[in-house]
């Protein structure tokens, strides 16, 4: 049996189980709907989810709790949730699963979370490439709405929620919340400039949340169970729960795994998923998805929550755990990553959307080992230029494989650059006359 | 899909239309689930279409168009009638899509960006599909297909060809998939 115990993959892990609403129920699903709704009054409900310590699961990690204390209280208009499923962060691949395998489970999130911020409509904006989640999906919440859990006069209760299905079409930006608003309105996926932040100006500016697929499904478990039993999961006080990992790259079972937040890098790759594929060292990882930097062999007995991530110089994003072993290239997968975010840009604010393209082309010049010294400095500075420079945090992510590749490996990079020089690839004319 | 006849899009769909714009309380956030529907209808977004979905919008015909060339998904020429997308990203180059759509280029003699001749099939490259877990993978049309290897590859292009459909794309993903006793101690 796993070793820790599982709380959001509880169900699916049972053979059988197949996410229906039958199947769901007979674990005691929408057992936590029933003993909120009109029960607990919602202030209650936002307190415990702050006391549960319970911090966003898709990339940024922001209490949701808090999150939701930012809503205008004496606003009498409407309000909206917005289940953020565009799942597009490369080496992140479980809202997949929890939408595909349980979906009622983020249903029941979701309307208690609508329950606790007074909100009567949500939209879950799912990526447009996963047709078979937004299917299923769309299939239980017509099982929940038949059973009376969605709609109107939830239970009796006289509280209203409708839940509707919004496919994305293919762009990674719309990840970020303001760009996935601007994308639910119809509009190209630019990210909007912060303040006005979504809780008092979102969905058509109105205040708005927006949540994860991992963060609403833990919320039937919090209500459950209790803030304090979920407060005291994991790596309190400040990364409490679980969170699933997904393991990718060279291991021998890469997969979604479950575990408290503060198990090691070790734990993960060795006893989960199973060790190296070729059982050659590890190289180095990214542990929260392509937007976190690279670590290194020396960062395996770091803990995997909030805090010792970014300690360790990189930051738990996602969840995604990508290894790769002894062999691979640095400067090839900084560029792999780089393509993407190049693809990916925008093209919103300048220094994200020129200089993506510089740095893919820089990269490549370099690993054709046409490259020159000069490039690395050319890197840096370009790095420097874009980091810090945009509306959104599309920036700061962009620059982290080469900064984080460039501090650690830059010995890749030379070596690259000096068989370049040996070759005689490079012949480059002075400037200026002589 | 459908030839297009003579009814107007909004005649042909006009139940499902009503259906989404029911949904929101903006009309213009309908546009990407109507563009949605014209491309099932006609594999790719034609000019007229996006004309009829401004009109019924309440847009002008450039809102309809920036919106549509800033999403990768809509096709605004056709695309072959089984869309081949490998993913590229590093996850899975890692494990071996750049062997992927080696294959796939030596079976169909095409490159990235083109179609075969008949018309059947198209190869795209594209970014993360978040399977990264089951790479080397591929989308083709509306279904994944994962973990891929030769053998599987050519019994997906012999199953398309044949029957228009494969039993070898994937279900409700998880992974790993549950067993009764785990073997990890």
């Amino acid at each position: 049996m796993p070793k820790h115990e599982l709380i959001l993959l509880k169900n699916m892990m049972q053979p059988g189980y197949t996410g229906s609403l039958k199947d769901y129920e007979k674990t005691g699903g929408y057992q936590a709907l029933r003993n909120t709704l009109g029960k607990i009054a919602p202030p209650d409900v936002t307190a415990m989810v702050r006391n549960s310590g319970l911090r966003g699961r898709g990339g940024a990690g922001f209490p949701t709790g808090v999150k939701w204390g930012f809503l205008p209280k004496d606003y009498q208009g409407p309000r909206y949730l917005c289940c953020n499923a565009d799942e597009s962060e490369p080496g992140t691949f479980k809202d997949r699963q929890l939408m595909e395998r349980d979906p009622h489970q983020v249903l029941e999130g979701i309307v208690l979370a609508c329950y606790a911020i007074g909100a009567e409509t949500a939209y879950i904006y799912i990526r447009g490439e996963m047709v078979l989640g937004s299917k299923i999906l769309e299939q239980a919440i017509g099982e929940a709405r038949a059973a009376g859990y969605i709609g109107k006069n939830i239970l009796g209760t006289g509280i209203n929620v409708d839940v509707w299905v919004h496919r994305g079409a293919g762009a990674y930006i719309c990840g970020e919340e303001t760009a996935l608003l601007e994308s639910l309105e119809g509009k190209r996926g630019l990210p909007r400039i912060k303040p006005p932040f979504p809780a008092t100006h979102g969905l058509y500016n109105k205040p708005t949340v927006v949540n994860n697929v991992e963060t609403l499904a833990n919320l039937p478990h919090i209500i459950n169970r209790g803030a304090d039993w979920f407060a005291a999961i994991g790596s309190p006080p400040k990364s409490t729960g679980t969170r699933v990992f997904c393991v990718s790259g060279h291991v021998k079972r890469p997969g979604n795994y479950e575990v408290p937040m503060g198990v090691t890098v070790r734990e993960l790759v060795y006893e989960h998923a199973g060790g190296m594929r070729s059982d050659k060292p590890i190289k180095a990882f990214i542990p929260g998805g392509a937007s976190a930097p690279f670590l290194t062999p020396t960062h395996l007995d770091v803990k995997l929550d909030f805090e010792h991530v970014a300690a360790a110089g990189s930051m738990l994003g996602s969840g995604g755990v990508t290894v790769m072993e002894e062999g691979t290239s640095m400067v090839w997968a900084a560029l792999r990553l780089m393509e993407f975010f190049y693809h990916e840009s925008c093209g919103k604010c300048t220094p994200c959307r020129e200089g993506s393209s510089w740095l893919v082309q820089t990269l490549r010049r370099i690993l054709a080992k046409r490259g020159r010294m000069e490039d690395l400095e050319t890197l840096s500075d370009l790095c420097k230029n874009i980091a810090g420079r945009t509306v959104c945090a599309f920036g700061d992510a962009e620059v982290a494989p080469i900064q984080s590749t460039l501090h650690h490996w830059r010995q890749e990079y030379v070596d690259l650059i000096n068989e370049a020089e040996a070759a005689n690839l490079i012949r480059l004319e002075p400037v200026g006359r002589p | 899909m459908t030839e297009r006849d003579n009814v107007t899009f909004s005649e042909k769909y006009k139940h499902e239309i009503a259906d989404i714009l029911s949904r929101y309380p903006v009309k213009r956030s309908a546009l990407i689930p109507l563009l949605y529907v014209a491309q099932r209808d006609q594999g790719y977004v034609t000019e007229s279409t996006m004309q009829e979905i401004a009109h019924l919008l309440k847009l002008t015909p450039p809102q309809v168009y920036e919106t549509v060339t800033f999403y990768t998904m809509f096709n605004l020429k056709p695309v072959g009638k089984f869309h081949i997308q490998v993913c590229k990203s590093l996850m899975c180059a890692l494990v071996g899509s750049d062997t992927v759509v080696e294959w796939i280029k030596a079976k169909l003699g095409i490159s990235s960006g083109e179609s075969t001749s008949d018309g059947l099939f198209s190869l795209s490259l594209v970014e993360c599909l978040a399977a990264c877990g089951t790479g080397p993978m591929m989308q083709i049309n509306d279904d994944y297909y994962e973990q891929l290897t030769e053998d599987k590859l050519d019994r997906i292009l012999a199953d398309l060809r044949s029957t228009g459909t494969s039993p070898l794309k994937s279900g409700p993903f998880m992974w790993p998939e549950p067993v009764a006793v785990n073997g990890e101690s």
